[in-house]
């Protein structure tokens, strides 16, 4: 499944998109990130307990100034470290 | 003593005709959500009680309050029951379950039980917090989104206007729809000053029921932006405690273009979770028991 973590507010849309599919909880993602937005976690999905990435509680809602400092229209370093592909991240300011 | 007008009747109610003492599997799943508690009883998988009561300061108390609630009158014990799950905001803190599951696996397996396998896409909405979920024919999440970050969207919102306005929340859907022409939406999105762009309305001489239909086609708006992120495929059904809100439910369905599942008697869409939990209790219990 996809767990979209993050919000819509007046100024944009933050989201980090995560594939619990895809994901082996290998973990590049969170040592790549600067700010510590990622930890990997045991889910139960299906009936099984499955270690995947996940979005801290505690960068949650607010991510939009917790990712900032990546310039997150691009590629940033969480992104590029997924070999799988597993995660996206959204970027969108209003008006650009 | 005032009266309370966003305090809705706790209650609980049993399955007509259904006997728990033939049953091979008893299963309860406990979804103690921040505003409600629901209980929900099922014998080989199919519903036999349930009970929603109010959140209270302790989720455990919450949880073991709901829980004697719902066997209340049945006869059974909790000692009867052979698998709890506990769900929701306080799933962590139900101390008599054998395990936890997140809501938004068991809102999905509950509401694929309340409305059959053609579910595709739920709107859980609950007191704090809305859900968007995707799922497929067998109740499995696809996707999933959360707002909880504010208060639009949610139960409490409405508690804040119903209160507002001296008027009980189960009315405010229904009071919502008696304007002849639709208002413009409330501008905020923040709870906080739609309240106060209530009360402005009010003093401008709008009637309650035209500033509840402003109120609640920004919450519908707020909602169907949540549900634009992971795209609405039909089947739509929407659980929780709004889905009670008739207000919000046709304006959200009016924006999306898309008609919600209509409810089922005699399952309150509050209890889809404990449903599901319920459920995930037998699937549960089943493979320990295989694999003894």
């Amino acid at each position: 499944m996809i767990i979209h973590y993050g919000y819509k507010d007046g100024s944009g849309e933050y989201f980090i998109s995560i594939d619990t599919d895809e994901c082996d909880g290998c973990g590049k993602c969170v040592e790549a990130c600067p700010q510590g937005v990622l930890e990997t976690r045991t889910m139960m999905i299906d009936l099984e307990d499955k270690l995947v990435a996940t979005v801290t509680e505690e960068h949650r809602k607010k991510i939009k100034y917790s990712c900032a400092p990546c310039k997150p229209e691009g590629r940033p370093p969480c992104v590029l470290a997924c070999e799988r592909r597993a995660i996206i991240h959204t970027w969108k300011l209003v008006g650009k | 003593m005032e009266k309370e007008y966003w305090r809705w009747p706790e209650y609980r109610r049993t399955v007509p005709g259904e006997d728990w003492t033939k049953a091979r599997v008893i299963t309860a799943g406990v979804d103690v959500g921040s505003v409600s508690s629901k209980a929900v009883i099922m014998i080989d998988g199919e519903l036999y009680a349930y009970s929603i009561m109010r959140t209270g300061s302790s989720s455990p108390d919450s949880a073991n309050k709901a829980m004697e609630r719902a066997i209340e009158g049945t006869g059974m014990k909790l000692d009867d029951i052979h698998y709890v799950v506990g769900t929701g905001y306080g799933r962590v803190n139900v101390p008599f379950a054998n395990r936890a599951i997140t809501e938004i696996a068991c809102h999905a397996r509950g509401a694929n039980y309340i409305w059959g396998p053609t579910v595709r896409t739920l709107m859980d909405m609950g007191g704090q917090d809305c859900k968007a979920i995707r799922c497929d024919e067998k109740g499995r999440v696809t996707a999933f989104l959360m707002n909880d970050k504010c208060a639009a969207g949610t139960g409490r919102g409405m508690e804040v206007i119903a209160d507002l306005l001296s008027i009980p929340i189960e009315d405010v859907g229904p009071t919502s729809l008696m304007v002849e022409k639709e208002p413009e939406p409330v501008s905020s999105t923040c709870v906080v000053f739609a309240k106060s762009e209530a009360v402005g309305l009010l003093r401008k001489g709008w009637p309650k029921e035209m500033v509840l239909a402003a109120f609640c086609s920004a919450m519908a708006r707020r909602i169907a932006e949540l549900l634009e992120r992971i795209k609405v495929e039909k089947d739509f059904a929407i659980t929780g405690g709004i889905a009670k809100n008739i207000g919000v439910v046709r304006r959200l369905e009016e924006i999306i273009g898309i008609k919600a599942l209509p409810r089922k008697e005699g399952f309150d869409p509050m209890v889809a979770g404990g449903i599901g939990a319920a459920l995930f209790a037998k699937a549960l219990y089943e493979k320990e028991r295989q694999s003894a």
